[in-house]
């Protein structure tokens, strides 16, 4: 077994451990750490594809961002951890099941011996050291696959207007600051000097 | 003698894995004696800042100060509060520090003086830099206290608010240098002071260290940490070594952010008499001497920060970020852009 070949089946089963670990915890935030592990080793995966690009971004993306987010909401959740019996994962199970042998039977129609393997692809040789993934992605994105790409990107664009749109109301009762006002003030609109005679003690008696 | 010398030589190629971990051995060893050393550096130039003598007692005009608090943080007891979850509670000050010491992996100190020469460097950076949040966010969900849990909400936050700025910051240096090879960045910057990017990135340049001041949750930016209202933040309940590791990766990411932006906008190791008559005169001095002394500006400019401003107030923090700084950088990015396209002189052709 090569040094490669061990960190394979090192990711891969890291994986299935993170992915296993994932759907059988009862806290939800132990969970969403596993997910985070699962993407780190994912990220390795596609770093032995030479895909380096992808895996950084998946690590950036993923593991930097919305991971980050998620756990965010996860932990502000009062959820009651005891409430969560294992009661629940048996009822949901048939379900899961159902989904995951749809999933294999898709994987296998697809990546099965009928449609892939080494008598059907020659084995992918490896790049030298100078290729970079980078350049190569950059240059199909905005070439061969001008249109998808930017299909794509007004996709997420109207998912971020909508996204604003649906949480954007205005609340007349919440008094918030308005800092280019806070910024911009001036003496004269807070303070006034008064000019006025000094005061005697004989006057006031 | 000979046979040493031998050894020495054929040292490399002999046991490869051996060499790269003598390669890291020397960098973050004197990387903790810098982090060390910047802590004291920081309660000195503070304490000369606000008309005091900082620490001066243990030790000649008190050098010794940064390892007399080291040896009490190892020997002080590590309190463990009840009901947590132990593994998680010692993981969370390691993932502080861990990423804060493997982005060292791709910074290149001088020509060709680099650990790994990645073609991503740049991407690998910034990944690194936002997996780091893990620890603060951990820490402060694991230890069960309502101040440190507060820090960790406010960290998160600030945190990927203003990584979005950061990135879209590197990406402008990206298009200027046309490559992520750290390397290959400094190599774009040759040419002399006016050359290097700080100066057609400049609003990008400002942006970038001040989006690392608030990564790294230094002052004004410390609320995650906040001691007026919430004590200290997610690390409330730390004590002994673990506090220290978390203490430790503060420093070591405040150096790693003053280093990226040596790198980035100043140049790195090049001269900046560089193109000038001056050239030859400093041709004597090693390029990592230039890049160091790059490096404490930045590492100077962190502690004058602390110093001077008082704290952001919350919703100001994140108007800076969201408000003020993401469209600077993308309106930066397409001036950038627009000048690399039409080569625009000195920099660009």
């Amino acid at each position: 077994m090569t040094f490669e070949k061990f960190l394979f089946y090192f990711f891969a089963a890291m994986v299935i451990f993170a992915g296993l670990m994932l759907i059988t915890r009862r806290n939800p935030v132990h969970s969403a750490l596993f997910l985070v592990l699962a993407f780190f080793n994912a990220a390795g995966l596609w770093m032995l594809m030479e895909a380096e690009f992808l895996a950084i971004a998946l690590v950036l993306v993923y593991v930097g961002a919305v991971m980050v987010l998620f756990l965010f909401v996860v932990m502000m959740l009062d959820i009651n951890v005891a409430e969560m019996k294992p009661g629940c994962f048996i009822k949901y199970l048939p379900v899961g099941i159902l989904i995951a042998l749809t999933m294999v039977v898709e994987m296998v129609m697809v990546v099965g011996p009928k449609h892939f393997g080494l008598d059907i692809y020659a084995s992918p040789v490896p790049h030298a050291p100078g290729y970079s993934n980078t350049d190569e992605l950059g240059s199909m994105l905005y070439t061969t696959y001008m249109y998808p790409f930017e299909i794509a990107a007004v996709i997420l664009l109207v998912a971020i207007v909508a996204a604003i749109g649906l949480t954007l109301r205005r609340r007349p009762e919440t008094k918030y600051q308005n800092p280019s006002k806070q910024v911009l003030v001036k003496r004269d609109d807070r303070l006034r000097v008064v000019k006025m005679p000094s005061e005697s003690k004989m006057e006031l008696k | 003698m000979e046979a040493i010398t031998n050894f020495l030589v054929s040292f490399p190629t002999e046991f490869p894995v051996l060499w790269i971990l003598v390669r890291i051995v020397v960098i973050v060893l004197p990387l903790m004696l810098a982090v060390a050393y910047f802590t004291y550096a920081e309660r000195k130039i503070i304490g000369y800042m606000q008309v005091r003598l900082g620490p001066n007692r243990v030790g000649p005009k008190g050098w010794l100060q940064p390892i007399a608090d080291a040896v009490k943080l190892m020997f002080k007891e590590i309190i463990i509060p009840t009901g947590v979850n132990k593994f998680l509670f010692v993981l969370a000050p390691m993932l502080a520090l861990g990423p804060a010491l493997a982005a060292w992996a791709v910074l290149p100190f001088d020509d060709g003086m680099v650990l790994t020469d990645i073609n991503a460097g740049l991407l690998y950076i910034l990944a690194l830099t936002s997996v780091g949040v893990y620890g603060v966010i951990i820490a402060g969900w694991v230890s069960n206290s309502k101040y440190a849990f507060l820090g960790a909400i406010r960290s998160a936050a600030q945190i990927v608010s203003y990584e979005i700025a950061m990135g879209f910051a590197l990406v402008g240096v990206l298009v200027a240098a046309g490559s992520l090879n750290l390397s290959d960045i400094v190599h774009a910057q040759e040419g002399g002071l006016l050359h290097w990017f700080w100066l057609p990135l400049l609003p990008l340049f400002v942006i970038y260290f001040i989006s690392g001041v608030a990564e790294t949750n230094r002052a004004p930016f410390d609320v995650a940490e906040g001691e007026s209202e919430i004590v200290a933040g997610f690390h409330v309940e730390y004590s002994g070594m673990t506090f220290a590791v978390f203490f430790l990766a503060e420093y070591a990411n405040m150096i790693l952010i003053s280093a990226l932006t040596a790198l980035m906008f100043l140049g790195g190791w090049l001269s900046p008499f560089q193109g000038t008559f001056m050239e030859s005169w400093f041709a004597w001095v090693p390029g990592i001497i230039w890049f160091f002394l790059k490096v404490l500006i930045f590492g100077f400019l962190f502690l004058w920060f602390r110093a001077t401003f008082p704290r952001y107030r919350y919703d100001q923090i994140m108007r800076l970020g969201w408000k003020v700084f993401i469209p600077i950088t993308i309106v930066w990015i397409l001036v950038v852009a627009v000048a690399v396209v039409y080569k625009f002189p000195i920099w660009f052709d």
